[in-house]
């Protein structure tokens, strides 16, 4: 079953322009991507900075209205940006565990907000839900009248997980949920991140710049490379025989024990400027397949084996 | 609270206003129970009575009314028309500020614009149209004086709110479903109060001025009712024959706007954050060095020779071990990793080299650092600014905050290379471009105009690098150098690092948490664990046979690509806190192999000529 379909779904930030002046240009900071995501699934979104990562997240979740395109989580659409009536069906994990807890507020308050908010429970039932969710991150309840700043990063992200879990949503976005985190620490939320997931059924969308966390975790991956999908396949299969040039240059580029250290570009690889992209390929300025077609037309996403899709003129070879 | 009122009154100045602002708050509560003349009866026999005569306490005035019952209703009506403009203000000053700052966008635009507008004119004319349109009294005073200063309060809350409005706690509570209106209450409003409170704080005294401005005019408070602006004003005719009728009401303005603004200052000192935490003790140029133990004694090992260093931070009765007897060497041509988790002390290891740590509150309280022999913990702050870029050099990890941001990268460089030689500018220029060059820099001469913020983050870490290279230093010290970057330009600057390495025999200190990295660029690996190196030996070594349990767990912990979907292995609880390290091993506590002898005591480094570890029941023989 689908747990979430995106339909040509797009984001364009209009630039420059003030009070009596229409923006000057616009950046596609998503151009316009389609995908599902089957229910109990993970997909692993990776990509650079700059790539669109966080706005797609963000659009999936209600907190930035697309330009284009459809969102439908289990059937239902869901276009409007509302974050309430996204709420209960998808929830986010935020990077920074600290800064996403509001610094003035109990974990307390923190956790009984969506309850009583999306669900409108009483106190006692809010206390009883509370329990369980605690239970089920590992969490002490006496941590419940304490405030942020009180715990390390790792306690912090289990409340933010604890708090995305209270909506008893059917999808979380897990937005780098470990990067900000110690290493020794990392594994232990993923561990949780996993058992949660069997617990409640849960579809994740899990999104790292880190490619060896993605592909520890993920059952799919989605390579995003300047508001693009270049490539999506099974997570075993993407980084081993990489379609794309892109996603071969990033599997090349991590850094891995054993592996001599060779820069696989030494070119001056800038990203391309945003408010003036090249016509055709993205990726054509860093590509060593690079010709003339994909100078000029856009390549389109095309299943390359099994269940890989690449988009590009000249993929590599399984 | 209380800490708040400690640090207030150690501000002596904030102390007195506060004395002195509570005798008058307190006078201004109790006047009416006081033993006062009526302030408004009028002798004409007894006009301009000097002070200390016969029932006058402070004489009287043109009407022969008494000063003292006068000075003090006006004070307590002056007070309480100041303090209620300053919560109207305050009020509705922060809700425009909030509304703009959370809405963002046109509501932005055009609240902040109108607001703009009206800062624009004069407050005194501003207020003068305001009172002039309502008519003059106390109460149209009032609103003109609030009105005036709600610009102050909207401009400076919808600026703590923009940064407030993207965290993402508001993201958070739009998702738990909250409306706007209810995030603004309950997310906004109480992280912006202290704010709030400080601008409070500092404007409630000007407010009593220009409420007294206006009423010295004639426009706030009617005859006979007395505040302090229409006392000076009704003076102001005998100002030469009977100065007391002005000099009383006038040092009472003085010591209650001077109080009040003291007071104001120490609440803002008080209430900032950065204070508390004494980041505003200005650091000193150099490590506050008080070792109490011998200095190690020199031994011929590397270019750069830590010996037993310790540095602890001293923040009130704690004590922070930060680094606990650390030794490390590096050799030119060598890249050396220090490897370990936030707070195991790798980057306070790293600045201690070259006495760079904030001091207060960083101690250094024992050990040797030694460059080329010569212990520089011993070493003169002129001999050390010397060495730090020319012999020792340093690459952090944000080049976006270690660049100045409003000046050319260019210029950074040229100041870099003209710090440690005096070379013209048109040389300095010329190595800067040579520099961006061997730092493969595309197009160099046109990139040296750039700002740090016109470059990418990759760009900006090669100027950063390039910066540690312009005086050809001999060792250079990476506090995670590409921790912030992206794993295309990360394996970039690495292969960079490696090849000056090779070109150049520079010696590299590279402080990591990343195995991956450390494996393709460094000889030599060093682990630290809160404080102290627990294992250290050749990358190669390490890698395949750890022997410290820490080191083995850690590796397992990390992913590596290419391993496929699976469970990760993780290490229970936390890192440990260094001011209350256990006795014995650190680690013990998440050990499954700790006993009772790990807890006991002191676990030495011991080992081969080349693999030391810190544990009595190592992963592997070491022999």
């Amino acid at each position: 079953m689908t747990a979430l379909k995106v339909t040509d779904l797009s984001k364009t930030f209009p630039v420059g322009g003030g009070l009596f002046r229409a923006p000057k240009t616009a950046v596609r900071a998503v151009r316009p991507m389609s995908f599902e995501v089957a229910e109990g699934e993970t997909l692993g979104i990776v990509g650079e900075s700059g790539c669109g990562k966080s706005t797609l997240a963000r659009m999936l979740v209600g907190l930035l209205e697309p330009t284009t395109g459809r969102i439908e989580i289990e059937g239902k659409p869901l276009d409007n940006a509302d974050p309430a009536a996204f709420g209960k069906l998808i929830q986010y994990v935020f990077q920074d565990p600290v800064s996403s807890l509001n610094p003035r507020k109990t974990i307390r308050q923190i956790m009984e907000a969506p309850l009583k908010r999306l669900y409108g429970m009483d106190r006692e039932e809010r206390a009883a839900r509370i329990r369980e969710i605690f239970a089920s991150v590992n969490l002490r309840e006496d941590f419940l009248d304490r405030y942020p700043h009180e715990f390390s990063g790792g306690q912090a992200q289990r409340i933010g997980v604890a708090r995305a879990l209270a909506a008893a949503p059917r999808i979380i976005i897990l937005d780098e949920p470990v990067s900000a985190l110690d290493v020794s620490v990392q594994a232990q939320v993923l561990n949780l991140l996993a058992d949660l997931k069997s617990e409640f059924n849960l579809t994740y969308l899990f999104i790292s710049h880190d490619l060896a966390v993605v592909e520890a975790v993920s059952d799919r991956i989605l390579v995003l490379y300047f508001g693009t999908v270049v490539e999506i396949g099974p997570a075993r299969e993407v980084f081993k025989t990489p379609r794309h040039p892109y996603t071969k240059l990033l599997a090349d580029s991590a850094p891995v024990v054993g592996r001599p250290l060779k820069a696989p570009e030494q070119k001056d690889s800038e990203l391309p400027d945003p408010l003036n992209p090249p016509p055709g390929c993205a990726f054509v300025t860093r590509c060593p397949r690079a010709t003339d077609r994909c100078r000029t037309a856009e390549p389109k996403l095309r299943p390359l084996g099994e269940h890989q899709l690449a988009a590009c003129h000249h993929p590599l070879e399984g | 609270m209380i800490s708040f009122l400690k640090l207030l009154f150690r501000n002596r100045l904030a102390a007195m206003g506060a004395v002195v602002l509570s005798a008058i708050l307190i006078l201004a509560v109790i006047t009416p129970i006081l033993p006062l003349a009526d302030p408004d009866a009028i002798s004409t026999a007894d006009r301009f009575k000097r002070p200390f005569s016969e029932g006058h306490l402070l004489g009287t005035d043109h009407l022969g009314r008494d000063l003292l019952s006068r000075l003090l209703w006006g004070t307590r009506l002056s007070l309480a028309v100041g303090i209620f403009a300053a919560l109207i203000a305050a009020s509705i000053g922060s809700a425009i500020g909030i509304i703009a700052g959370y809405f963002g966008g046109r509501t932005d635009n055009v609240i902040m614009r109108a607001v703009d507008m009206l800062m624009a004119f004069p407050y005194i004319l501003l207020a003068l149209a305001i009172v002039a349109a309502l008519g003059p009294g106390l109460v149209n005073a009032l609103i003109a004086v609030a009105a005036v200063n709600i610009p102050f309060f909207a401009r400076n809350i919808r600026g703590v709110t923009v940064g407030l409005a993207g965290r993402e706690f508001v993201d958070a509570a739009r998702l738990a479903g909250m409306g706007h209106g209810r995030i603004i209450l309950t997310e906004l409003l109480p992280n912006v109060a202290s704010t709030i409170v400080i601008a409070m704080s500092t404007t409630v005294g000007w407010m009593i001025l220009e409420t007294a401005g206006l009423s010295f005019l004639g426009l706030g408070s009617q005859p006979p009712q007395a505040d302090l602006g229409s006392m000076l004003g009704e003076a102001r005719s005998a100002l030469i024959t009977a100065p007391h009728t002005s000099i009383v009401p006038g040092v009472m303005i003085f010591l209650i706007v001077m109080s009040i603004n003291l007071l104001g200052d120490g609440v803002r000192d008080a209430l900032d954050p950065r204070l508390r935490s004494g980041a505003l003790t200005r650091p000193r140029a150099v490590t506050l060095v008080d070792r109490r133990g011998n200095v190690p004694r020199a031994d011929q090992k590397g270019l750069l020779n830590i010996q037993e260093l310790e540095t602890q931070f001293h923040v009130g009765p704690r004590i922070y071990r930060a680094v606990n007897r650390v030794s490390l060497h590096v050799n030119p041509g060598e890249a050396i990793g220090l490897i370990g988790e936030s707070g195991s002390g790798k980057s306070v290891t790293a600045l201690s080299v070259m006495g760079l740590v904030a001091s207060p509150p960083g101690v250094i309280t024992g050990g040797a650092v030694r460059y080329a022999g010569e212990d520089l913990l011993a070493a003169s702050y002129d001999s050390l600014r010397a060495k730090r870029g020319q012999n020792v050099a340093y690459i952090f990890q944000d080049p976006l905050s270690t660049l100045h941001p409003l000046y050319r990268v260019g210029d950074q460089l040229i100041e870099a290379i003209q710090a440690h030689n005096r070379v013209p500018e048109t040389q300095a220029r010329a190595e800067a471009i040579e520099l961006l060059k061997s730092v493969r820099i595309p197009n160099p001469e046109s990139r040296i105009h750039n700002y740090p913020h016109e470059m990418s983050g990759g760009m900006r870490q090669r100027v950063g690098i390039a910066m540690a290279l312009a005086n050809d230093p001999d060792v250079i010290i990476a506090d995670e150098p590409t921790t912030a970057l992206d794993v295309t330009v990360q394996a970039q600057i690495l292969s960079l690092l490696d090849d000056l390495r090779r070109e150049r025999g520079l010696a590299i200190i590279f402080i990591t948490h990343d195995f991956g990295v450390v494996a393709q660029l460094c000889d030599r690996v060093a682990v630290m664990y809160g404080g102290r190196i627990v294992e250290e030996g050749p990358t190669e070594t390490i890698l395949e046979h750890p022997a410290h349990p820490y080191t083995k767990k850690l590796m397992a912990c990390v992913p590596e690509l290419g391993g496929g979907k699976r469970r990760l292995e993780a290490i229970p609880g936390l890192p440990p806190v260094v001011h209350e390290l256990p006795p014995g091993c650190a680690f013990a506590p998440r050990c499954e192999k700790a006993t009772e002898a790990c807890r006991a005591g002191e676990i030495p480094l011991a080992g081969t000529e080349t693999h030391t570890v810190r544990c009595i029941d190592p992963e592997e023989e070491l022999a």
